[in-house]
């Protein structure tokens, strides 16, 4: 028997407990590869956060820590500056980075923390039941903006790219998507290029993967994706924002 | 080793360090400013991690992750800035973590000032954070017990993988007295510390095939898993409560009037004026809890003598070890309390003025 | 045998200063001592004052209610402490400064013009050193050499003159001290 595919050695075998056609399967498995084609299985910790991906902790085959809501990244810089010999990622969600996160992660790329940050930016808040999160689109029905998100009473949603790339410190900063087969595969070299600048200790690295939410926005999962291109796509565009390692 | 003149707020700094506390994190607040400026200053030259967190709220998370690679970690603060970390202080109990919290109170609520003060107690002793877990709260009353609690504490935190809160207070910060320091633990000593957590904490995978996977987790989803957790940090806390009880006694005899009962900087001052009440020929004792949980009820119900006519408590706070003392004396005799607030110390001379005021009673 | 002093003036006076050599020199020799600071706004300008106690016995409250000896080095200290010294304790008031003086008979005041003789001297800054002079002149609580051991100890090698005014200081503090 030929072996075609197999489990990354980055994840255990612990099934993923994600809604059907949920991405979140998709963003783990591009970063478990990652972390085996860079060779740092023995050498990475990783921190999850708190929402859709809150059980990360048990899906990837590694130390890792549970953090608070929003706070991976301090999280993350305490086990960095406790074990510098060590590798360390985090991977969030936008309602815990880009809302009552947004000091830890803003101050974690000022520092040029050393670590890899994957942002899944699927405009609302999935685990609470579909709330309004800091990324969700103008006009955007959720259970907490049933009128839709009003700009001129809750503003805009942020783009976390951009906000950070404001910043001096950071290595690499690039935002990808996960609507499409191509897509995956440009986020794959992405997330791989955050990971093999987090082993040669280049500093803070940071890829926004913008995905989709089928159960809360109340689409099919192909549906879901044509949705995402069509509107969050406009708004949150995909490109690579800062590469000092290709300068 | 010669005795130095210091501040407490760097005499515990420096006393972490030498306990093998290599990594702190903090954000600036008055009156604990000197215990964070020490450690700017004295972490880079024992090749240590000092970062100024973006907030309290930041520092003790990152105390969390460091915690959870089993190191020796520290954060301090003062009232309004542990009321931030309490978040991260229920995390770190929930999760097992141990480490050490340093509270350099003042006076509250909200902003408050800036004065000493005991207002904390409640929120120390009794949760703070939410959940149900218990900290080690140990209460210092001198420059050299403060720095001497520093190395007792972590040892207590790696012992019961717990955090522990020195619980102090402005003037015990700012105030110099003369400290002699234990022999620093040496560079090999501090590697290896992380070791006795090897069991469970975030560390490479040396073990070839054999990869072991620890979760650094106060997360349990499922109720009944959640119970038998919650009910394993009980019966640790059980443990601390028989093993880690700590008081003094002063002037304790059969002759005693009034039994006081005082912790920190308010048992020095209910002290000086039980010495100058025994000047007089009357005989006031005092019992000092040393940690304040566990608290000792029953040492504190056996220390009633005989010819006690009343349990007076002095607090700069409006009665919150209180509770816990009329929970040890049962109605034994009466407790009576009287306090300060806002920050404002009471002096010698107005404790004095009190117990002369009870002993003719 | 326990002394209780308060020292206070101006921020930037060195009245912290005067209580911490007291406290520093007095545990060389071997005492129990406690230095507690008034903390905050006061040491950006504003008036500053220090308890220290100096003791032979373990020293309960570092807390000073009624001082054996108060240096006061501006008016304001006066009126804020001076009332409160024990009868029988001792005022060290710098004339500069304290135009209205202290009306109380029960205690003994030493009254000079403690800035003035510091900018004789050569330099404002030694005016803490003056006052522990005075202290060290009237009551022996710590030992002049054991104060000159300890600025020696530091300041010989980075600041030798300032070494010489301070100590030059400290002795004429002790002869007002003593007269």
């Amino acid at each position: 028997m030929q072996v075609i595919a197999t489990r990354p050695e980055a994840l255990t075998d612990v099934p993923f407990t994600y809604c059907p056609g949920c991405l979140h399967g998709v963003a783990h498995r591009l970063v478990a590869e990652a972390i085996d084609e860079h060779g740092l299985i023995n050498k990475m910790m990783g921190v999850a956060p708190v929402g859709c991906s809150v059980f990360a902790y048990k899906f990837f085959n590694m130390d890792m820590a549970e953090a608070a809501h929003g706070r991976a990244p301090a999280v993350a810089t305490g086990m960095k500056r406790a074990r510098p010999d060590m590798h360390v990622f985090t991977y969030q969600g936008d309602g815990d980075l880009a809302a009552i996160g947004t000091a830890e992660i803003v101050h974690a790329a000022n520092r040029g923390e050393h670590m890899s940050v994957f942002f899944v930016n699927n405009a609302i808040y999935g685990m609470t039941g579909g709330q309004m999160a800091p990324t969700t689109l103008p006009e955007m029905k959720t259970t907490t903006s049933p009128y839709g998100r009003k700009t001129d009473d809750v503003g805009f949603p942020i783009r976390v790219c951009e906000l950070l790339d404001t910043l001096v410190a950071p290595y690499y900063i690039e935002r990808v998507s996960l609507l499409s087969p191509a897509d995956i595969l440009k986020a794959k070299k992405a997330v791989s290029k955050a990971i093999k600048y987090n082993k040669e200790g280049r500093g803070f690295t940071f890829v926004e993967l913008i995905s989709t939410c089928p159960t809360n926005w109340g689409l099919d999962p192909l549906k879901s994706r044509d949705w995402a291109k069509e509107h969050m796509l406009p708004f949150f565009k995909p490109g690579c924002l800062r590469d000092k390692g290709a300068e | 080793m010669a005795k130095i003149l210091m501040k407490g707020n760097e005499a515990v700094a420096e006393a972490a360090i030498r306990s093998g506390c290599r990594l702190y994190f903090a954000y600036p607040i008055t009156p604990q400013s000197e215990l964070i400026e020490y450690m700017a200053r004295m972490m880079p030259k024992v090749n240590g991690v000092f970062l100024q967190a973006e907030s309290e709220v930041a520092a003790i998370n990152m105390v969390y992750g460091a915690a959870g690679c089993g190191k020796r970690v520290m954060t301090s603060s003062s009232s309004p800035g542990i009321s931030l970390k309490m978040e991260g202080i229920s995390y770190l109990a929930g999760a097992q973590l141990p480490c050490v919290i340093i509270n350099v109170q003042r006076g509250g609520p909200g902003l408050g000032d800036i004065q000493p003060a005991q207002g904390d107690y409640f929120q120390a002793t009794k949760g703070g954070g939410h959940g149900d877990y218990r900290l080690i709260v140990m209460a210092p009353s001198s420059v050299q017990e403060f720095a001497d609690m520093a190395s007792q504490a972590f040892d207590l935190a790696d012992k019961y993988l717990n955090p522990v809160m020195i619980l102090a207070d402005g003037m015990l910060g700012q105030m110099m007295e003369p400290v002699e320091f234990k022999t620093p633990k040496t560079d090999a000593e501090i590697a290896d510390m992380w070791l006795q957590h090897k069991s469970w904490c975030i560390q490479p995978n040396e073990d070839g095939d054999k990869k072991h996977h620890h979760e650094i987790n106060s997360l349990e989803i499922d109720p009944v898993m959640l119970e038998k957790h919650v009910n394993k940090l009980y019966e640790k806390y059980a443990v601390i409560e028989k093993n880690e009880l700590s008081f003094e006694k002063y002037n304790i005899s059969d002759d005693n009037e009034i039994l006081c009962v005082a912790w920190g900087t308010a048992s020095r001052v209910v002290k000086s004026a039980i010495n100058e009440v025994k000047a007089q020929g009357k005989s006031v004792g005092l019992i000092r809890p040393i940690n304040v949980w566990p608290f000792p009820y029953e040492d504190l119900c056996k220390a009633i003598g005989p010819n006690v006519k009343k349990v007076y408590v002095f607090e700069l706070n409006t009665g919150q070890m209180l509770d816990d003392v009329k929970i040890a004396v049962a109605g034994k005799v009466p407790v009576d309390f009287w306090g300060k607030v806002g920050g404002v110390v009471f002096t010698p001379a107005e404790i004095k003025e009190k117990l002369e005021q009870a002993l003719k009673e | 045998m326990t002394t209780e002093i308060i020292c206070a003036g101006f921020g930037g006076q060195g009245v912290l200063t005067i209580g911490k050599f007291i406290a520093k020199v007095g545990m060389t020799e071997g005492k129990n001592v406690s230095w507690l600071p008034s903390y905050g706004p006061e040491m950006r300008g504003g008036t500053a004052n220090v308890s220290t106690v100096v003791s032979d016995e373990e020293i309960a409250s570092p807390i000073v209610s009624f001082p054996d000896i108060l240096v006061a080095l501006n008016q304001p200290s006066i009126d804020k402490f001076a009332p409160s010294i024990r009868p029988g304790g001792i005022l060290i008031l710098n004339t500069t400064m304290c135009p209205h003086g202290c009306k109380r008979d029960d205690i003994v005041q030493i009254a000079a013009p403690l800035s003035d003789i510091a900018n004789e001297i050569g330099n404002p800054m030694v005016l803490n050193m003056l006052a522990i002079g005075v202290i060290i002149g009237k009551t022996g609580l710590i030992k002049y050499e054991s104060m000159e051991a300890d600025l020696t100890s530091y300041m010989k090698a980075k600041n030798p003159e300032l070494l010489e005014l301070n100590l030059k200081a400290i002795k004429r503090g002790i002869e007002i001290g003593k007269s």
